[in-house]
């Protein structure tokens, strides 16, 4: 059905127009574009979904997603590759995260009904390739922002399962000790920046972290500070206008980062095709001179391999990539959704392209690891999540005396002295003047 | 001399020579018509934040600029004049105009470790990056429980300009004033600016800025200490401007002026009158930490308020002045308290519906007499 080509679309390049009016050497001109690099990735791996498909065009009532690709690859197969993409380690990792992903949002449905976690809980079941696909391949530098649909995420990049247990319980050992909660994971450790209640608040504040890596290496003159920062999001955020000024702005200066879609179809109840002009998300990126990619977001193998050439592109310096994930979320958009409007037959199709069965099934068949040893890393992650539950269980109440600490981090106004007092308390400072 | 030199300068197009830090002199008058006077020296408080942002960002290489018109323009009221050229394209950006965009850029490279100052063209244009201002930049100290502070500045005019019509007049510091995890600050006078602005950019919070379009050009005197290129204010302590024992007067940014200009009517009508009534002028200079501290002393020495703001009266600064001296210094109070604030109507663009609709002199000085004279009979005024 789709098109035998299966190049993605490339930007159109940029003709340097008009010459460099400032003075300086300009780092970020906005004035010279250069064309942008052919995307590096084999055109193999990557799939075109034909323009002007029917298919694209159905309203709700369509069963399968916007591209075609789902209907003629079989999801397992691997055919393509002859050689391994995975090594065993590499793949024993990709699968511990999965279950790992998989159990602890398991765990959360049951604790949320049983009223140990409370108000809005977003489940990632379905998505966990797009995690473990992206996340897996970063080092601890880099930057995830996310939405609020983050445990997964936050747990990827590395903060404990226990912490993130707590923070959901509310208890004050959490990853933002009880006061940010499911929506707003937070981890300067690990350098999740969020966790955003607000779709496309995200997308900005990781452009901005972008920002922060490419100054710092071409202002502040730290040469090895190639940082790069994944923004995930949803498909309703692809038409809120933030996501756009951010692809502009990302293009324009050539920042380091990646723009992860994980386009499950559905914003709560609102299907991608009832919401969007153009479904097809990742032509939205070569608009601005962005290289657009669409991957199958249930294959962890093939989300890596895209993730892989987008993130080495980011730390070259080579500038921003848009990626589309086709996913889907097995369960309701949070745990108070109903889910009454998805198709059972959309459901049911999706389960059978589960990520985690998959991975596994490709590890067996290729020998890179014995059904016995997969069972060991379910157990080990089942202790993991129970102990978790437990910590978080037993951990305390925040004290009453955290209400209002942290609203600044210098509450006093304006910074302590030399002499360890707060400088607004030297009485010289209600004359107007002051020394620092 | 300098005055001279720098006039050249300026209109040459040249970088701006700026106060060199090893000189603890005093800097030279900018204003063109101003005789060089040894006496005090004064400064517009454009120059007054131009040197503030010179000097932060010299001293600190992780300070930048953004903003619509802060590079190449020289800044929409030439507030960033000369920076462009003395700190490189990539410390002055000039952004496309996207105010949502590239606030949350500042917001999310505040969080990775930069010192961002984002500049709104008017605070008017703040509504379309409200969202990053209060939820990312305001909240996430809190919600992150002090893991990621945001050391940014979001800066720019507020208020009302002249003429310039409803969407381009609102005041938004009881907006920005009402949200925990802000710092919002209010100079008015160059002192004001100079020392605010800096301690801003060093202060590790979000800071909003509130600055004045009609005040941009204005000269104050200002003093040795204040052109140090280390001085700072304090972020949440008000300013006695003027010292009286009638009434308290409460006022930010413009309505300062106004106030001082009404204190000067009511001493000499007060002299006339056989009562002198002096003012006790109050300079809240910072919106939120609000100093009640201040302004409660003050009441319970005077025993009257009036409190003037130029934004919309309801919810506004007054309102929350009056309702906190109501709550700790109640029974000090001699008369009930006056609020003045801008007509209840966006802003019209006739010039004396617009007159109208802002608090003028005459209105302070009403207000005044009608809280002085509640408690004194009327056969002792004149």
């Amino acid at each position: 059905m789709s098109a035998a080509a299966t190049k993605i679309i490339q930007p159109l390049p940029l003709n340097s127009t008009t010459t460099n009016r400032s003075p300086h050497k300009a780092l970020f001109n906005p004035l010279k574009a250069t064309p942008i690099s052919s995307f590096p990735a084999s055109t193999r791996k990557l799939r075109l979904t034909k323009p002007n498909s029917p298919h694209a065009r159905r309203r709700s009532t369509s069963i399968f997603a916007v591209s075609d690709v789902v209907q003629e690859k079989k999801p397992t197969s691997n055919t393509f590759f002859p050689n391994l993409l995975i090594t065993k380690e590499e793949g024993l990792e990709l699968y511990e995260d999965m279950i790992l992903g998989r159990s602890f949002e398991d765990m959360c449905a049951q604790m949320y009904y049983r009223g140990k976690m409370f108000g809005f809980v977003h489940l990632y079941n379905g998505q966990e390739a797009v995690s473990a696909g992206f996340i897996k391949l970063l080092k601890n530098e880099d930057c995830v922002v996310s939405t609020y649909r983050d445990h997964v995420h936050a747990l990827s990049k590395g903060v404990p399962a226990r912490a993130v247990m707590s923070e959901l319980f509310g208890k004050t050992t959490g990853c933002c000790r009880g006061q940010g909660g499911s929506m707003h994971m937070f981890s300067k450790e690990h350098n999740v920046l969020g966790g955003f209640a607000f779709i496309g608040e995200g997308i900005p504040v990781a452009t901005g972290a972008a920002f922060t890596s490419k100054y710092r290496r071409e202002v502040l003159k730290e040469g090895d500070c190639d940082h790069v920062t994944l923004a995930f999001f949803g498909d309703g955020t692809c038409n809120n206008g933030q996501f756009f000024e951010c692809l502009n702005m990302a293009a324009l200066w050539k920042l380091p980062i990646v723009f992860v879609v994980e386009n499950n179809l559905w914003a709560i109840g609102m299907s991608h095709l009832r919401a969007t002009s153009d479904p097809e998300i990742w032509k939205k990126g070569p608009a601005f001179g962005i290289p657009g990619v669409h991957v199958d977001g249930m294959d962890v193998l093939k989300v890596r391999e895209v993730a892989k050439e987008a993130i080495t592109r980011a730390r070259r310096g080579e500038g921003p990539t848009l990626v589309e994930c086709e996913t889907y979320r097995f369960r309701g958009h949070s745990l108070a959704d109903p889910d009454e409007l998805r198709d059972a037959s959309e459901k049911a199709h999706y389960a059978a392209r589960d990520p985690i069965t998959a991975l596994k099934k490709y590890m067996v068949e290729n020998n890179l690891a014995s059904e016995a040893e997969l069972k060991v890393i379910e157990k080990k992650i089942d202790e993991v999540v129970e102990e978790a539950v437990e910590f978080a269980d037993s951990s305390p109440l925040p004290g009453r005396s955290q209400l209002l600490e942290n609203v600044f981090a210098d509450p006093r106004g304006f910074g302590i002295g030399p002499d360890g007092k707060y400088r607004c308390e030297d009485p010289k400072f209600t004359e107007g003047t002051a020394h620092v | 001399m300098w005055g001279i030199i720098r006039q050249k300068v300026g209109a040459g197009g040249f970088p701006v020579p700026i106060l060199e830090q090893s000189l603890p002199r005093l800097r030279p008058a900018v204003s063109a018509w101003r005789r060089y006077s040894s006496a005090a020296k004064e400064m517009t408080v454009r120059d007054a934040l131009n040197s503030a942002l010179d000097e932060e960002m010299s001293a600190d290489p992780k300070v930048f600029l953004m903003g619509e018109e802060v590079g190449e323009y020289q800044g929409a009221y030439k507030i960033s004049k000369g920076l462009l050229e003395k700190y490189g394209p990539d410390r002055v950006l000039d952004t496309p105009i996207t105010e949502a965009g590239f606030a949350g850029i500042g917001v999310g490279a505040a969080y990775y470790g930069l010192r961002p100052i984002v500049e709104f063209m008017t605070f008017n244009f703040s509504m379309q990056a409200i969202d990053h201002i209060i939820n990312s930049a305001a909240k996430s100290n809190y919600m992150s429980a002090g893991q990621i502070n945001v050391p940014i500045v979001f800066r720019g005019p507020n208020g009302a300009a002249a003429g310039v019509g409803a969407q381009h007049s609102q005041c938004y510091a009881a907006w920005f004033g009402a949200c925990p995890g802000l710092k919002v600050l209010a100079p008015y006078s160059s002192e004001d600016a100079r020392g605010l602005l800096k301690a801003a950019i060093r202060d590790p919070d979000p800071v909003v800025f509130l600055e004045n379009e009609l005040l941009y050009g204005e000269s104050f005197p200002i003093s040795a200490e204040a052109l140090d290129s280390s001085f700072c204010l304090p972020i949440g302590k008000a300013k006695i401007e003027r010292e009286g024992k009638d009434v308290t007067i409460t006022a930010f940014s413009k309505m300062v002026g106004y106030a001082l200009k009404a204190a000067e009517i009511l001493a000499k009508e007060g002299i006339s009158a056989e009562r002198f009534v002096t003012k006790q002028v109050i300079n809240l200079r910072s919106i939120r930490p609000l100093d009640t501290a201040t302004i409660n002393a003050s009441v319970r020495k005077t025993n009257r308020l009036v409190t003037v703001e130029e934004g919309f009266p309801q919810h506004g600064v007054g309102a929350e002045i009056c309702t906190s001296v109501i709550e700790e210094s109640f029974i000090y109070l001699d008369a009930p308290v006056e609020r003045i604030a801008g007509a209840d109507v966006p802003m019209p663009y006739a010039a004396n519906l617009e007159r109208m609709a802002v608090p003028q002199v005459e209105d302070i000085v009403c207000a005044v007499k009608r809280a002085c004279y509640r408690s004194v009979p009327m056969t002792a005024t004149a």
